[in-house]
């Protein structure tokens, strides 16, 4: 009875040690720039899930916008939306349309710009990654539009028919993301159907996948975005196991960040001291959580800032994070069609 | 009180009229009220060549007295703005992500334009210049139009932030929004003006509190909330935190109801003639009340049909003005401009 309390005793005194030690996450200050995009009068954004900024700072935005095609049918179902590439300047001035009618523009999910400016879109309607050169033109393709098309499949669905796997080569099932290393390999997150990683080299050359769905380490329930950093460690924000997983550029797993809630958007600052930001973001039909946080590259958490919302400085379910600096981001937003340009004060 | 008189009054009096005539011919009117005189203003909305109206979903004026005409059109839904004479002004969200089916436009108090698409699931706030402001509700990824449940079968459970087929949007003095919701769920949500959910009222049903197809809603200057309670025949009366205050009956089944601006206010409600065109339909249905917002019935005028001065199929009301009213129709793809009689004060 007395060890019993003894030991009591000592955990209780842990913890209080602990809690008297646990560091709150300091928030970081931070101001949203507003009226940030000037349009022209006759276009619009839609879900704005897609940003990027290139090396002069202009700014990618795909969004799920154009108007809905009906099928007939008993069911009055509308079957497809189209998507839209639009490009800004720095100031957030209208520059042009890219891709308008592109046969791979189907439902929207990412935009990334590369290191020599190239614009790559994830389609996850299309199934596709599109490479355009920073004149507009398409350079490179990965996976294949569908035939037939059809509504974006259920999750489960088609991961229970090949296990979420994916074949050994570019047939994606709704990929989400894409990302490079310095020597320009290119890695595809993939996605809501399979649950692996893709790499392939500079050309498109399928090299190897990893992953299957699953709990376990090394397994991905969604993974929804992805970044590699200078030295080719490849960061997977698998949303539905709430963590984000570190490989090497092999593949190898090295690492599991957790305690940051959902990762839906990550990204890595450029520069000799890489920081990582995720983004908790809410769900498209409630407008709880909301914060991103910043971290060192292994997990460390260095502050966090924003919640859930529609007013400027709050995020509406942010879907893709683009880190121009440590302190310079932008977000965008499904739910209220909008690109937010953050400065952070930390 | 004067209200359940009346109520007690309309239902004795049609109980007295079934039962001493027992004549078909008796049908569902109430008593007559009085007929208000009315024109319907000819060729009123002038288009550019080569564009069309289709269904006329929604019409609301802003306070330049211009107005705005939501229309589910050919290749998606649009939305129109004309001046005061119907000439067209301009095109607002051409191809919009969330312009997918039309179902009702309203200008707020800062002439901010709003509109409710049962197709998207989405309430969409606009700027006066025709930027988007705030959305609320999100368009399925995978699907368009959802089927509203057959009669009886269960309804998927309302989530805070998700519409089902919204119908109308209403707001009170302090900007707060009000959502009429709509074909697959069956209540008003309250959100505060920054599009945070605050409460809602109703499950699918019949009893007081409950609704069928709530298909329209407007809300007076103290803050009340008014839900044309389409399937039950009567408009629900709440007061601004959704609690139950009154049921205004023996109007038939509110398509659109309207609440005018100014210290007196008016309600109307449109007793809509259904699309199938039917032998009968134009017979029981297609008159517009003009109402005291307790119920108590002023007169009533028009009929269904498609000449100049018939309603085909009522879908919205404008009545910024009491005698000015602007009428949105499904079936004859219109919008007309109809001066009434003054009966107000």
């Amino acid at each position: 009875m007395k060890r019993v309390i003894t030991i009591i005793s000592v955990v209780t005194a842990l913890l209080v040690i602990n809690s008297l030690f646990a560091q709150p996450i300091p928030e970081i200050r931070f101001e949203s720039q507003p009226d940030l995009l000037s349009m022209p009068d006759d276009i619009y954004l839609g879900e704005a899930v897609g940003v990027a900024t290139n090396s002069h700072g202009h700014l990618y935005v795909y969004t799920r916008s154009g108007s809905s095609n009906v099928t007939l049918g008993s069911n009055r179902i509308f079957r497809r939306s189209s998507s839209r590439l639009f490009e800004f300047d720095a100031n957030g001035k209208y520059v042009r349309e890219i891709g308008q009618g592109l046969y791979a523009f189907i439902f929207a999910h990412t935009v990334r710009v590369d290191s020599q400016d190239n614009i790559w879109i994830v389609d996850e309607g299309s199934n596709m990654v599109v490479k355009f050169d920073p004149d507009g033109k398409v350079l490179l393709t990965l996976g294949r539009t569908p035939e037939a098309l059809r509504n974006p499949s259920p999750r489960g669905a088609d991961r229970r028919r090949n296990d979420g796997v994916g074949v050994q080569g570019d047939i994606f099932g709704r990929p989400t993301d894409v990302a490079w290393d310095a020597q320009g390999n290119i890695f595809v997150a993939d996605g809501y159907n399979n649950s692996r990683v893709a790499k392939f080299d500079k050309y498109g050359v399928f090299l190897t996948s990893w992953g299957s769905y699953g709990t376990e380490v090394g397994e991905f329930n969604t993974l929804h975005t992805i970044a590699v950093d200078a030295s080719g460690n490849v960061y997977v924000g698998d949303r539905g196991n709430r963590r984000i997983q570190v490989f090497d550029n092999d593949g190898n797993f090295k690492y599991l960040i957790t305690g940051i809630g959902a990762p839906w958007a990550i990204c890595i600052t450029p520069g000799p001291h890489q920081y990582l930001y995720s983004s908790n973001s809410s769900g498209t039909g409630d407008l709880n959580n909301g914060e991103i946080y910043k971290m060192e590259l292994d997990g460390t958490i260095l502050g966090k800032f924003g919640k859930a919302g529609r007013m400027l400085g709050e995020f509406a379910s942010a879907h893709e994070l683009d880190c121009v600096s440590e302190n310079t981001l932008y977000v965008g937003e499904i739910l209220s069609w909008r690109v937010q340009k953050l400065t952070l004060h930390p | 009180m004067q209200r359940n008189c009346n109520a007690l009054f309309i239902g004795l009096s049609l109980f007295l009229a079934s039962s001493v005539f027992l004549s078909g011919s008796v049908a569902a009117q109430t008593p007559e009220a009085p007929r208000i005189a009315y024109e319907s203003v000819p060729n009123f909305i002038k288009m550019p060549d080569g564009l069309y109206m289709g269904e006329a979903m929604g019409v609301a004026t802003n306070s330049q007295g211009e107005f705005f005409v939501f229309t589910r059109s050919g290749e998606a839904t649009r939305l129109f703005q004309f001046d005061a004479n119907g000439n067209f002004m301009r095109e607002i969200g051409y191809g919009l992500y969330g312009m997918v089916f039309a179902h009702a436009v309203r200008v707020d108090a800062e002439d901010n334009i709003w509109i409710v698409d049962e197709g998207s699931d989405m309430v969409i706030k606009f700027n006066p210049a025709g930027r988007v402001m705030m959305t609320i509700g999100r368009r399925p990824e995978a699907q368009g139009l959802r089927e509203t449940p057959e009669r009886g079968a269960p309804r998927p459970e309302a989530r805070q932030y998700n519409l089902g087929r919204p119908t109308d949007i209403g707001w009170d003095p302090q900007g707060n929004i009000f959502i009429s919701d709509g074909y697959i769920n069956s209540r008003v949500v309250k959100y505060d003006k920054e599009g945070r959910y605050l409460g809602e009222v109703g499950t699918r049903g019949s009893e007081i509190g409950q609704m069928s197809t709530p298909h329209t809603m407007q809300v007076d200057a103290q803050g009340n909330v008014f839900v044309g309670d389409r399937g039950n025949r009567r408009i629900q009366v709440f007061d601004n935190d959704l609690n139950f205050k009154y049921v205004i009956e023996g109007i038939g089944a509110p398509w659109a109801v309207c609440i005018s601006s100014g210290p007196h206010q008016y309600l109307y409600s449109s007793n809509s003639n259904t699309t199938g065109n039917t032998a009968e339909s134009y017979d029981n249905a297609g008159e517009i009340y003009k109402m005291e917002l307790d119920g108590t019935i002023i007169g009533r005028f028009g009929t269904g049909g498609k000449r100049l001065g018939e309603f085909g199929s009522t879908h919205a009301i404008d009545c910024r003005n009491p005698d000015e009213l602007l009428i949105a129709e499904v079936t004859t793809f219109r919008v007309q401009k109809i001066l009434l009689e003054s009966t107000s004060n």
